[in-house]
């Protein structure tokens, strides 16, 4: 057991190509991308449409991160324009809190059916 | 006595959920932008059709004018049919007519212009589309109405119809 | 044009049939006689006449008979054999007439396979089966005849569309429906047990068949989906949280809780309330995405076209069976009194009731992600949209906690465990973990927390599904194969995702890119005809930083039936990566656009997921060699 330790240390460390440019293809424009929706198609990010609307957002995004404006920033200014709808990631506000908060409650809510109806605790 | 509870917590709680679904079927599940609310315009540069000089954004609503931002291009058939509306509109004093000449050829632009008539009093060369997207465009054509306080107070999404010509003119006078 | 004739009053003659047999069963019900053949005999032609009209719908695409409006909507003369084949169940009206085949299918399975099981059960399951098969017989022939006649016939269709045409996508509708489907027959012999009172061990032993049937079909159809997206969509990825991908992933991760239920329920007798409540909630999520695809609810690629008509029965049936369910349960359910309900917390049970909440609680996240903006809208006037940062957010955490509880629960005994069993893996985990996360820490900077822990959880299962599999040979070997499946799948998927990266550039031909992991050669360009489109094929020569260089030939084709762009990726695959490019044409320019992906550890993504399939067809194996 303590070899396969071993084994899987020395695997890690010595493969070179591991250390892919990570850095590099984390490009923020790509990330960003990902999070915005094509609002022409049916349902696709703007990173992965080759529309008119994607490719020019994808231009003007770049430019905002030139702009020297933060991830953050870019998703407001998109908001102001164009609604809540674009960003993927539902922020938590008054109207997405249940969104949030539903499954965590029915989390919790079975948990506490399970400790009640099922468990007799005894280690 | 809980398991009637439950069934009638249960039974009601579809019951809701029958009726968001039976009014979600019959409506229109594409998005229409909210159209209606008064917007700042952001700031941009823009490049001029003609000249190529830079021309910053604040620099185009200057006059006490309401002003028509309508996105354009020669490849657009819409476009084709919406410009006899827009020649129309030109001939009226209150508003001054922006064209935004969207991701098209210039050559191309200006043929379409020189067989069908200019009526904006300046025309922005949208090369990439991001003018368009700056102004908050979904696409084309677009036509964007402007009130004296410099707010965007209308948006129609695709070619202008007669419905939206009469309201174009009531908002003028 | 016989041909549709011959399809649709084959239609009415099963929905004849699907009638007819009600009351010779209800009667049988009544009477002494053991099971009236006469049911078995009608419930096979109703098969049948599903079949023939099946069959005379394929044959209707083959022959390309553009005076069926579904053929002429569908389907085109230039389309290859296959494509025109597959493309029978690739729209709304031939998928149903593919659901009505699956449930009348299975239903004269069903009454085979339960040779030897009592007859109040086997009737009521046919009963309730029925009145689905019934009802979609009417939704048919109501609302999407696939056998409407067009006059003047026209002489050609309007295509397929063309990302359609592609082997994984063909088989992916009937292998998913087997499926999804499938489940029909666990909801209806559900709440048949709860009339016959037959919730007990032999009811969960002839169960347990059908729902690792249902799951193992599920599994791969979703597979193939994922695949399918991968190689034809052009962006490399292969899942997008998609509103209809979470439609077919919810019915699965149901099926899953149950097939691990069913074990305590064949075992100890307990959980029967609890397995009733997920066999009747597998269908109804199952009814409840055909429902939100066929509506014109969903914003999605994948949905069908939307039809309000359509949308409405669909609602109304669904919801039909719904408070069927409810009545049902809370009016006929009578719970065993069992002494010894109550589980250990060291137990197996217990490690499958864990389970259970975790799935449920993914489960939930995936449906309320997917339904919440429709319930928004409509309540409030706001549009939002739910995509991968709220799911991986909700999901990721947890997923670390179930991943720990899968290694821990197999090594539980049954009713009771000491905690000595599970001490030693405890102990080796924190070591584990220690020593991994500080080296992933520091040797891979961007990796975070979360992402780091999951991956050592993930290892972690692997590692001990491994050290168990040694140390009990061949007992549980389809839990080893699946649960080694799912570690695996975790762990490709993160690591794909931290060492994958890609370039994308404007290149015209013979011009060179230079990045970070070598430098792509715009080589040349070729015209070609295909079957029934023009395509363009790139060559790319792509050097990287070992001088290793790699010849990619992604294409550009043009269709003309319908009129559509596409592009099709070049992908070389190796164990250790994908090395994938799509180019795209930027529009009147001679510039194309370039993607360039190093996908790593890809096709790990797949294999897991068939080992995960693999695991619950041995379970088959196991049986025939046992007997």
């Amino acid at each position: 057991m303590k070899k396969l330790i071993c084994y899987l240390l020395i695997f890690f460390l010595s493969n070179n190509s591991l250390s892919y440019s990570i850095e590099n293809e984390r490009n923020s424009k790509n990330e960003i991308s990902k999070n915005i929706r094509c609002l022409i198609c049916q349902g696709q990010s703007i990173y992965d449409s080759q529309s008119d609307f994607a490719i020019s957002m994808k231009i003007v995004i770049e430019k905002k991160i030139i702009e020297g404006l933060t991830e953050d920033e870019i998703y407001d200014y998109l908001k102001n324009q164009y609604g809540q709808w674009i960003l993927y990631d539902p922020e938590l506000n008054k109207k997405t809190f249940i969104l949030w908060i539903l499954p965590i409650l029915l989390f919790l809510l079975g948990g506490a059916i399970i400790v009640k109806k099922i468990l007799i605790k005894k280690i | 006595m809980k398991n009637k509870l439950l069934l009638l917590f249960l039974f009601a709680f579809f019951i809701f959920c029958f009726f968001i679904f039976y009014k979600s079927v019959n409506t229109d599940s594409s998005y229409k932008p909210n159209e209606n609310l008064e917007k700042k315009i952001n700031n941009f540069i823009a490049e001029d059709f003609f000249s190529g000089d830079k021309i910053e954004s604040q620099e185009l609503f200057k006059n006490n004018k309401f002003y028509i931002v309508n996105i354009w291009a020669a490849w657009c058939r819409p476009c084709r049919e919406e410009h006899p509306k827009l020649m129309e509109l030109s001939k009226n004093q209150n508003v001054q007519l922006i064209g935004i000449n969207y991701r098209d050829n210039k050559k191309k632009a200006k043929q379409f212009i020189e067989d069908y008539g200019n009526p904006f009093s300046l025309i922005l060369y949208d090369k990439k589309g991001t003018v368009a997207i700056e102004l908050g465009a979904y696409g084309i054509p677009e036509t964007f109405i402007i009130n004296k306080d410099k707010k965007i107070v209308k948006k129609y999404l695709g070619a202008l119809t007669d419905q939206n010509l009469k309201e174009i003119y009531s908002t003028l006078k | 044009m016989l041909i549709s004739q011959i399809g649709y009053y084959s239609l009415v003659l099963g929905l004849i049939f699907s009638i007819l047999i009600i009351p010779v069963s209800i009667k049988n019900l009544n009477n002494d006689i053991k099971f009236d053949s006469r049911i078995f005999s009608i419930s096979f032609l109703q098969f049948i006449f599903v079949l023939i009209s099946f069959l005379s719908l394929i044959f209707s695409f083959i022959y390309s008979d553009f005076s069926n409006e579904t053929v002429y909507n569908n389907s085109h003369t230039s389309k290859p054999l296959f494509y025109k084949i597959s493309g029978t169940w690739g729209n709304h009206e031939g998928s149903l007439l593919l659901w009505l085949l699956v449930l009348t299918l299975f239903i004269f399975l069903f009454l085979i396979q339960s040779k030897n099981q009592p007859k109040k059960y086997k009737i009521l399951t046919l009963l309730f089966q029925q009145i689905i098969i019934i009802g979609f017989f009417l939704f048919v022939i109501k609302t999407s005849n696939p056998f409407n006649y067009l006059f003047p016939i026209p002489a050609e269709g309007l295509g397929l569309n063309p990302i359609l045409q592609d082997p994984a996508l063909a088989i992916h509708p009937p292998i998913l429906y087997l499926g999804y489907v499938g489940s029909s027959i666990i909801f209806s012999s559900s709440l048949a047990a709860i009339l016959a009172n037959y919730i007990n061990q032999s009811w969960a032993k002839s169960i347990k068949f059908w729902i690792l049937v249902s799951w193992i079909f599920l599994t791969f159809g979703i597979m193939l989906g994922s695949i399918w997206a991968y190689y034809e969509l052009g962006w490399g990825g292969f899942w997008f949280w998609d509103p209809v991908e979470n439609i077919s992933l919810m019915p699965w991760l149901s099926l899953t809780a149950l097939l691990h239920c069913i074990l305590v329920l064949e075992k100890k007798f307990s959980l029967g309330s609890w397995t009733i409540i997920l066999s009747i909630s597998t269908f109804i999520l199952s009814m409840s995405g055909t429902f939100l695809v066929r509506s014109g609810i969903l914003n999605s690629v994948h949905t069908f076209a939307n039809d309000p008509e359509r949308g409405l029965f669909i609602l109304f049936f669904l919801f039909s069976l719904i408070f069927l369910s409810l009545i049902i349960f809370f009016g006929f359910y009578k719970e065993k009194q069992i002494p010894n309900q109550k589980f250990f917390l060291f137990s197996k049970e217990t490690s499958i009731v864990v389970n259970n909440w975790f799935i449920m609680y993914f489960l939930s996240v995936i449906l309320i992600g997917t339904v919440y903006p429709i319930f928004l809208d409509i309540l409030s006037n706001d549009k939002i949209s739910v995509g991968p940062p709220f799911y991986n957010k909700l999901i990721l955490p947890f997923l670390i906690l179930f991943l720990f509880f899968m290694t821990i629960g197999p090594s539980l005994n049954w009713i009771r465990s000491d905690f000595k069993k599970i001490k030693n893996k405890l102990l080796i985990y924190f070591i584990f973990s220690f020593l991994i996360c500080l080296l992933i820490f520091y040797n891979i900077s961007s990796l975070n927390l979360i992402s780091s822990i999951l991956l050592l959880s993930a290892a972690y299962l692997f590692y001990f599904t491994i050290m168990d599999f040694f140390k009990n040979k061949f007992t549980n070997i389809s839990q080893s194969i699946s649960h080694l499946g799912f570690s695996l799948l975790v762990i490709s998927i993160l690591l794909n995702s931290i060492f994958s990266n890609e370039v994308s550039m404007n290149l015209k031909l013979g011009e060179k890119f230079k990045f970070q992991n070598g430098v792509i050669l715009f080589e040349s360009l070729k015209k070609r005809q295909g079957s029934n489109y023009e395509s363009l094929i790139g060559t790319f020569r792509i050097k990287d930083n070992k001088n290793k260089i790699t010849i990619l030939n992604p294409e550009i084709r043009i269709y003309d039936q319908p009129e559509t762009i596409t592009s099709e990726a070049d992908i070389k695959t190796t164990l250790y990566s994908d090395k994938f490019i799509v180019m795209n044409l930027v529009s009147k320019d001679e510039y194309f656009n370039v993607r360039y992906q190093i996908k790593s550890f890809m096709i790990w993504i797949w294999i897991s997921g068939i080992l995960i399939a693999i695991g619950g067809m041995s379970t088959f194996l196991r049986r025939s060699y046992e007997k």
